[in-house]
């Protein structure tokens, strides 16, 4: 058994930009505006950083980490593009606290930027593309395929589309306290099923956004991370789980990659599900916060629905929940809005919505059609 | 004129959408373990094999899960808002994303025994699509 990463690395900056609809800005432009968010949210200069990871851009990805590395002028000992789809959030953290520990650098700085809500022609709609014949057959875009999933869903286990809406008002709740938040005006489930259906059994409120953006976060040593400006939230657990990337060619098209990338993460972290505080689930979509619940273990395979039920979810619930709004309400810069928010709980700088007492959390992110899957399990 | 978008055809699909034109739905079925895929590939993915053959199989399957579109992706499609696209669980194993006729919307369920039809839909394509059985 090798010695265990678990508290020996930490995320000690976190970069934000405008976000939401930002016409006329460069991909380019948001990873510089988050990196150096993230550098002053540190206390680091530009030359203390020497590894450096991105999730390429989805509307450009002629950006990458090197070129990047020139325009912030850090010469680096380490550096990739990292593409995990939806997942890369956290499976960078990963990636960025095995290499420090490994002696590769010091330092990590990772970091996304995406223009999917402005992009001109085609970029703007990457995700509404089909895949292989299905375009014939009229089936487009990522919603359409995870509402097959959502319909399986509901036919194995019974899970309602008001339980779905239930995820949808509990998130935009938080996100009505949140300041950076793209939506920010409460609704009721009477709303979300009055919505206008997208792809049934989705309705367009268990639907998230799409956004313009960037986010970084620097990944550094236990040891360093006690002597910067901010308080050390350290990286208790990690772990990935990858289904087959098509959901038609999975045995079983209800279970994530949360089941073996939970189980690794928690292993490693030496917890169970009960010592979760605060979480922060990859919503793409309302249906799937249940479904990862339940195969993270909170809750039995099936009871997903059930579970998230009775405020647990909210502000003041057992566990709550994205608590800035999510890519449901707050906004869809993939998995960086989970590990971003996580952070700041454990900071205790999350204001109006900030969980009291919040000493442990858990982030996923995941990727393609419920295909890619990582999670962190972050503790201050 | 047909304006919805056709396959992509590729040297490793061919074969599929020339059965399709002959109106025989066929596979590529594993020659060392009997496994039966789709889409085409290049190896199994049960036993690693490359020895793959096409073979005509069944035809027949049930409703795995379906969504209904609203939202318009293609132009080609507004006349046909709201539409169903279903995943067919084939009898042989495999599952594949595609649409069904002489059914209704409301009729759709999951576990539906279907079989396939086939969609002349231009003069050199073909579409397999599925009805109630």
């Amino acid at each position: 058994m090798p010695m265990s990463i678990k508290d020996r690395c930490a995320i000690v900056g976190l970069g934000y930009t405008a976000q939401g609809k930002i016409p006329g800005r460069s991909a380019m432009s948001f990873y510089l505006e988050a990196s150096r968010d993230a550098l002053n949210d540190a206390g680091l200069r530009p030359r203390d950083i020497d590894g450096l990871l991105i999730q390429p851009c989805p509307t450009d990805p002629r950006v990458s980490a090197f070129s990047l590395a020139q325009e912030i002028g850090m010469e680096l000992r380490f550096g990739a593009d990292q593409q995990v789809q939806g997942a890369s959030a956290c499976a960078i953290v990963q990636h960025a606290a095995m290499a420090v520990d490994a002696g590769l650098c010091d330092c990590c700085l990772c970091a996304f930027a995406d223009t999917s809500r402005s992009a001109p022609g085609d970029m703007g709609i990457i995700y509404q593309r089909a895949w292989g014949a299905d375009a014939a057959y009229g089936l487009f875009g990522v919603a359409a395929n995870y509402a097959m999933i959502a319909r399986r869903y509901m036919h194995e286990y019974g899970i309602t589309s008001r339980q779905f809406g239930e995820v949808a008002v509990t998130f935009r709740r938080h996100a009505s306290l949140n300041p950076r938040a793209q939506m920010r005006q409460t609704i009721t489930i009477d709303n979300h099923q009055a919505s206008r259906w997208v792809a049934e059994p989705l309705h367009l409120l268990d639907c998230c956004l799409v956004s313009d953006g960037g986010r970084a976060l620097i990944v550094t040593s236990a040891e360093r991370a006690r002597n910067l400006k901010k308080p050390p939230v350290y990286v208790m657990g990690m772990g990935q789980g990858h289904p087959f990337a098509d959901p038609l060619r999975r045995r079983v098209m209800t279970v994530t990659g949360a089941v073996a990338s939970g189980k690794t993460a928690f292993a490693m972290a030496g917890i169970t599900p009960r010592e979760i505080d605060v979480c922060a689930i990859y919503d793409a979509f309302s249906f799937v916060v249940p479904l990862q619940l339940e195969d993270l273990g909170f809750c039995r395979k099936g009871e997903g629905g059930a579970f998230i039920g009775g405020g647990r979810i909210g502000m003041g619930g057992e566990l709550p929940t994205n608590t800035s709004g999510g890519l449901l309400s707050e906004v869809y810069l993939q998995g960086w809005v989970g590990t971003h928010e996580m952070v700041s709980q454990l900071r205790g700088e999350c204001g109006e919505r900030q969980v009291s007492g919040a000493e442990t959390g858990l982030v996923t992110s995941s990727g393609g059609v419920l295909s890619e899957h990582a999670t962190l399990i972050l503790r201050r | 004129m047909y304006e919805k978008p056709l396959p992509h055809i590729d040297d490793l699909n061919r074969p599929y959408w020339e059965a399709a034109k002959r109106h025989e739905l066929v596979l590529q079925r594993c020659d060392s373990c009997g496994h039966y895929r789709y889409p085409a590939g290049l190896s199994c993915p049960a036993c690693l094999s490359d020895k793959l053959r096409w073979v005509k199989v069944s035809g027949r399957g049930t409703v795995y899960t379906w969504t209904v579109i609203h939202q318009l992706y293609h132009p080609a499609f507004t006349a046909d808002l709201p539409y169903a696209v279903v995943a067919v669980e084939l009898a042989e194993g495999p599952r594949m994303n595609t649409s069904l006729t002489a059914c209704k919307i409301e009729d759709i369920r999951v576990g539906m025994p279907v079989e396939v039809v086939f969609d002349d839909v231009t003069e050199v394509m073909t579409l397999p699509r599925f009805r109630p059985r």
